[in-house]
């Protein structure tokens, strides 16, 4: 224990531990100094000044975020001087930002307007010059809005920190500062993976999803289409909080009911996929093993991390196992054994999918994922957007009546359920592959080594007399370090899971904003969302993929076998290097 | 051991003399010319002089016995070109190349001096400047950053090795162990001459208790002020000093690399420090086991692409790094956690500069000169309204005015003297009151400026204060990096308000506007950009807030500088020349020949040509 030093807060004395910041000291002692730019998972911006408070002794206000504590300081948190101030300061900043609140689409959800109201600011009293950008839309998932950027480099700092995508920066100077991808590029062509991470830690409006929920409640008007929907598991951990829940309650049996007030004909769930993908993917893993295909295989369910692998790691496409993700494996299906199980025209299923990502608005984009000649996913909305669409129309979602999702491809076992979460792919391939190859069921199916929120994880499962390495990343930056090891010595792993987001798709990009005294990416919040999962996980009879009785149905009657040639058109895919601008072909350089 | 000079004081004991014995010797001569090679000299035609003074020597057959030398700059720039010529220490200025043929059969063939070409002559009594002639400019000068500016060839190391170079290196790596050197130091009181003031031992000293490793030395010659030129002559002049200095700032703290961070924009003075590090380097000054020692130390050159606030030492950092040039909250400083987060001392040009003089002479010898908590000299570029604009080097304690009056000789064309910015944009303006304060760091910031880098600018009163304050802010908000919400924000809105306010559409509120705008960008922002941006409007608010005032009750600019408000009017001077009428661009003057004319102020532009045209002072403004 470090020996405690004497502070004064307002006059106060207090006894708290060195070595920290005057906002940690300050926050443990029930003093939430306002703060704008600082976020607990990003490296130390000081640059909003929102956070400054007076010091005795200092010749000017200090950033309380960046300032250590040390012995006999007197600190002031609440002075006249400092409360003016502050004002200004985030005066100043709502001076240079669109008045336009009651349009925009954070409207009752962003920290700038919490903060003014919370400041006071009643009147204006700078007005000038505005920045005026536009927007950038050519992103099938982010949409990019400087005029709404207050400049406090969240984003920035989540791109490269935590992302290591380096794909935003600050450009130049000044009051002109602006933030935007390298030569101003256009999303769409930079090196964006759609991640989605920079709107979770926006404080404002710069960073959205590419909203289709007007067309969407468009089809839903429809009565020529067969409306499908899918939801993602997280999203079920997760969308209470938009209805101004806790983290970590379970609505499922809410949303498919939400879902089909909405207007949804059916309600499947992704995590029948999520059975059906391992059921593929343990098939391929085991037939690597055992005919020394290429290793370690490493998961592709991630649509951020599939962008990032082929702009940064293509010389790992090979590792990438061909299976589709989820989504685009139940919307395959939508269209072609479901349609045919109806005995509908496959054109006139509308597949849509709620998503707790953003890049999946992308991946369903992708041309190769077509299933005969149709977009196998029309439409994908975010948690986000979903939330919305309830609330809009009315839909007291809160005290609904819990429904279940349809059949054929609508049931899931606890397996499919921990895909939501980090390490939770891994653990449900290994649940699975344990048993197809050694013929024996496993019976500790939890994995404890690679669960929890540690940035790389290994563990290992023997099979048969053989090890199994495993390692799991989640984040696109601790992917990166764990790929850098992966080049450098193949044989290490055996099989390697990553998801493109802090905490897996709990943490997805499409996930609620945080809500009123909370901060995005909270740790605790994303582990009560995983526990939500675990614990439906828990609470199922049927644990392993290939218990699912639905999932044999579907091979008995449809797709033969895992890996079979038609399961094979419908649920694998290929990957190919990608050139986003700024990525030079290596032959280019020589 | 040793060699012999005749020209300078100083002939020291020279340790490892064999390795630094002078190379080439001074061949008997009748005249040594020294001609200034400093960028001013340079852009006032001094190659031409030289190519011209060449010929003139070749055509006379004197080539033999004048022997001609570059020099870097003598700071007194508003004479230059300027031409010395030994013996005699005869001092030539504003020289063409004209005057050349003159000069060379006059002075060096019947050996009397051109007495139209002198700069003025005056009693000296500074003992640095002998060697300059009696030159009021020098007269209250004390060189000692600049002390061989102007006296040796900059691209020739021998001649820095002719007035003790590199001697105080050899004394710190035989006789002196790192702590010593940074004692002594520390007993100097130098402190850092970059703007801030804080004391260059105690720097040291962070550093040096840092654990061992890898640690980095920087030199900032990013200097950014508009009008200051301290570095870069400093450098082009005397390059080798600084590179000594950081030899020794390396040994002192246990670091074996150093980075010079100077803005592309130097190309003269980055030409002579390349030069030099591959001379030091060829002597055995930089590089493996330097002097035959166990210590070993090299220096490479950053070029700064030119934003002023690289000369923040963190956003200097930043920029070496590769990142955008940023500064970032302090704690950690970078003795801590500096380049690539390892220890790093970083000090501006003329804090190095200093460092050979006190390691020679010695920190006692050091902290004699200058005031109570501001010792040594400072070194300032004299710009704007005053007669002998550039480069002055002063101990600390001299007054405002003794600079602008007796260095500066004072404001010309008989207009009065108004204020003073001193230190660069970022400065306040100091009215007549403030002309006795000392210069040092406390007393200006006192007044309400600050010393900064060392920039000086006399303002007369034909200056719209409002005005000036605008100007400079109007460069801080352009150089803001735009990281800091006060900054980046609040200086636009300033400039927003004084431009209002210099159009004539100011309000009364704009002035508390400016003041409450102004303290809490002083006391939030992130770095000393921000935190000093508003200094000259603070101060101008401060000492002529009647100006302010005028402006905005009366839409009035008494030094009718701000156009909007001006009016202008002919008067009865007029006698119908109509030299008014053809110049105004909008036909707004009326008249018939040889009567008076007449300005249509409604058409008017108020561009000020026929102000400027009129011969009779017909022309007024108000």
């Amino acid at each position: 224990m470090d020996k405690k030093i004497t502070i004064y807060i307002n006059s106060k004395e207090y006894k708290v531990s060195p070595n920290q910041t005057i906002m940690q000291a300050a926050d443990h002692l029930g003093f939430h100094i306002p703060r704008l730019c600082y976020h607990p998972k990003l490296s130390i911006e000081g640059a909003c000044r929102v956070c400054i408070v007076e010091v005795e002794g200092m010749r000017n206000f200090v950033a309380s975020c960046a300032y250590p504590v040390s012995d006999g300081m007197k600190i002031h948190t609440n002075t006249q001087e400092l409360r003016r101030a502050r004002r200004d300061i985030v005066e100043l900043l709502v001076d240079n930002h669109p008045m336009d609140c009651h349009t925009c689409e954070r409207d009752g959800n962003c920290e700038l307007q919490r903060l003014a109201s919370s400041m006071g600011i009643r009147a204006r009293h700078f007005v000038g010059q505005r920045k005026q950008y536009g927007r950038d839309l050519s992103g099938q998932a982010v949409i990019r809005d400087p005029d709404k950027c207050i400049l406090c480099g969240r984003c920035v700092r989540m791109c490269s920190e935590i992302q290591q995508v380096h794909n935003l920066t600050q450009a130049h100077r000044g009051f002109d500062t602006v933030v935007m991808p390298a030569y101003n590029m256009p999303m769409a062509e930079s090196v964006c993976t759609a991640c989605g991470q920079c709107i979770n830690v926006c404080p404002t409006a710069a960073f959205l999803e590419k909203n289709y929920t007007q067309e969407l409640f468009e089809k839903l008007n429809d009565p020529n289409l067969i409306k499908v929907a899918q939801f993602a598991p997280s999203v079920r951990a997760a969308i209470g909080e938009a209805f101004g829940l806790e983290a970590g309650h379970n609505m499922e049996g809410q949303l498919v009911a939400a879902l089909r007030k909405l207007g949804f004909n059916y309600v499947f769930d992704t995590q029948f996929s999520a059975d059906l993908t391992i059921m593929e993917e343990a098939t391929e893993f085991l037939e690597r093993i055992q005919n020394k295909g290429k290793l370690p295989m490493i998961t592709s369910c991630s649509s951020a991390w599939m962008k990032c692998m082929e702009q940064f790691y293509p010389d790992l496409i090979e590792n990438i196992s061909t299976c589709k993700s989820p989504m685009s494996m139940q919307s395959a299906l939508a269209k072609t054994f479901f349609a045919q199980k109806i005995g509908v025209d496959p054109k006139k299923i509308f597949s849509v999918a709620a998503m707790c990502c953003t890049a999946k608005k992308y991946e369903a984009a992708r041309p190769e994922l077509d299933v005969e000649g149709m977009r196998a996913t029309d439409i994908v909305v975010t948690t986000r957007e979903i939330a919305w669409m309830i609330k809009s129309a009315g839909i007291d979602f809160l005290n609904i009546e819990p429904e279940t999702q349809d059949h054929p491809i609508g049931m899931s076992s606890g397996a499919g359920v921990i895909f939501g979460t980090t390490g939770g792919v891994m653990e449900a391939s290994i649940r699975t592959a344990y048993e197809l190859y050694t013929g024996q069921t496993l019976v500790d199916i939890e994995v404890e080594s690679i669960r929890g929120l540690k940035g790389i994880k290994e563990g290992k499962v023997v099979m048969d007399g053989q090890e199994i390495r495993v390692a799991v990343a989640h984040g696109l930056g601790n992917a990166c370090k764990l790929l850098d090891v992966v080049r450098k010595d193949p044989g290490r792993y055996h099989f390697v899971e990553i998801m493109g987001c802090p905490g897996g798709c709990v943490g997805g990009g499409g996930q609620p904003y945080a809500g009123v005294n909370s901060i995005p990416l909270d740790e605790d919040a994303l582990m009560k969302r995983a526990e939500a999962l675990y614990s439906i996980d828990r609470a199922k009879t049927i644990r392993r993929s290939y218990d699912n009785p639905d999932i044999q149905k579907l091979y008995k009657e449809y797709l033969q076998r895992p890996g079979s040639p038609i399961a094979h058109k419908l649920l694998h895919t290929h990957y190919k290097q990608k050139f986003p601008q700024g990525i030079i072909p290596k032959e280019a350089l020589k | 051991m040793g060699f012999q000079n005749t020209e300078t004081k100083n002939s020291g004991n020279i340790h490892f003399g064999m390795r630094i014995e002078r190379k080439a010797t001074v061949p008997e001569v009748h005249y040594k010319i020294t001609l200034c090679d400093g960028t001013s000299c340079i852009r006032k035609q001094s190659k031409q002089i030289h190519q011209i003074l060449d010929q003139e020597l070749r055509k006379r057959n004197l080539k033999e016995v004048v022997s001609v030398h570059l020099s870097g700059c003598l700071g007194m720039c508003a004479k230059g070109p300027i031409l010395i010529i030994n013996p005699g220490y005869v001092m030539y200025g504003n020289i063409t190349e004209a005057d050349i043929p003159e000069i060379v059969e006059s002075h060096l063939v019947h050996d009397t001096p051109v007495a139209r070409l002198m700069v003025e002559e005056n009693h000296l009594y500074n003992r640095f400047f002998r060697i300059f002639g009696d030159v009021d400019f020098f007269g209250k000068q004390m060189r000692i950053t600049l002390r061989n500016c102007g006296i040796i060839d900059p691209e020739n190391i021998d001649d820095y090795l002719s007035v003790r170079g590199y001697e105080a290196l050899a004394k710190v790596l035989t006789d002196m162990k790192p702590e010593q050197v940074v004692s002594e130091v520390k007993k100097s009181g130098l402190r850092g001459r970059g703007g801030a003031g804080f004391p260059t031992g105690m720097k040291w000293e962070f550093t040096a208790k840092q654990p061992a490793g890898e640690k980095y030395v920087i030199c900032n010659a990013d200097e950014g002020d508009p009008g200051a030129f301290m570095d870069r002559s400093a450098i082009e002049g005397d390059p080798h000093t600084v590179l000594e200095g950081m030899i020794i700032g390396g040994y002192a703290v246990g670091s074996s690399r150093g980075v010079v961070y100077i803005r592309a924009e130097y190309p003269l003075a980055i030409k002579r420090l390349e030069k030099a590090i591959a001379a030091a380097r060829e002597h055995g000054f930089l590089g493996q086991n330097i002097l035959g020692s166990n210590f070993s130390f090299d220096i490479e050159i950053r070029l700064g692409a030119g934003a002023f606030v690289c000369g923040e030492e963190t956003a200097l950092i930043h920029s070496i790094e590769g990142s955008r040039g940023m500064p970032r909250p302090r704690p950690p400083f970078p003795a801590v956690s500096g380049l690539f987060g390892r220890p790093t001392l970083i000090n501006n040009v003329e804090t190095w500069a200093n460092i050979p003089v006190i390691i020679l002479d010695g920190g006692e010898w050091f902290s004699g000169i200058g005031t109570q908590g501001s010792k040594g000299t400072k070194v300032f570029a004299l710009a704007g309204k005053v007669r002998n604009t550039g480069l002055v080097e002063v101990p600390m304690g001299t007054t405002l005015r003794e600079i602008v009056f007796d260095i500066g000789g004072g404001i010309p064309n008989g207009r009065k003297f108004k204020a003073v910015q001193t230190g660069g944009p970022s400065g306040g303006c100091l009215p007549e009151p403030y002309l006795d304060t000392p210069i040092d760091y406390e007393s200006l910031a006192k007044a309400g400026s600050i010393m900064g880098s060392g920039g000086m600018i006399v303002i007369d009163e034909d200056s719209c204060m409002v005005n000036i304050a605008r100007f400079f802010i109007e460069f801080t908000q352009s150089e803001s990096c735009g990281k800091c919400a006060p900054c980046r924000e609040g200086t636009r809105r300033m400039l927003e308000i004084l431009t209002r306010i210099t159009e004539g559409k100011g309000c009364p509120e704009d002035i508390d506007k400016l003041e409450r705008l102004g303290a809490m960008i002083k006391k939030s922002s992130l770095c000393g950009l921000g935190q000093s941006a508003p200094n000259p409007i603070l101060s101008t608010i401060k000492n002529f807030r009647e100006e302010y005032e005028e402006h905005v009750n009366q839409k009035k600019c008494r030094a009718g500088v701000c156009a909007a408000m001006l009016s202008y009017t002919i008067n009865d001077n007029c006698v119908g020349c109509g030299a008014c009428k053809r110049a105004c661009p909008v036909n707004a003057i009326d008249g018939t020949r040889k009567e008076k004319h007449h300005i249509d102020p409604n058409k008017c532009i108020k561009c000020g040509q026929c102000y400027s045209v009129c011969k009779f002072s017909a022309v007024a403004k108000a």
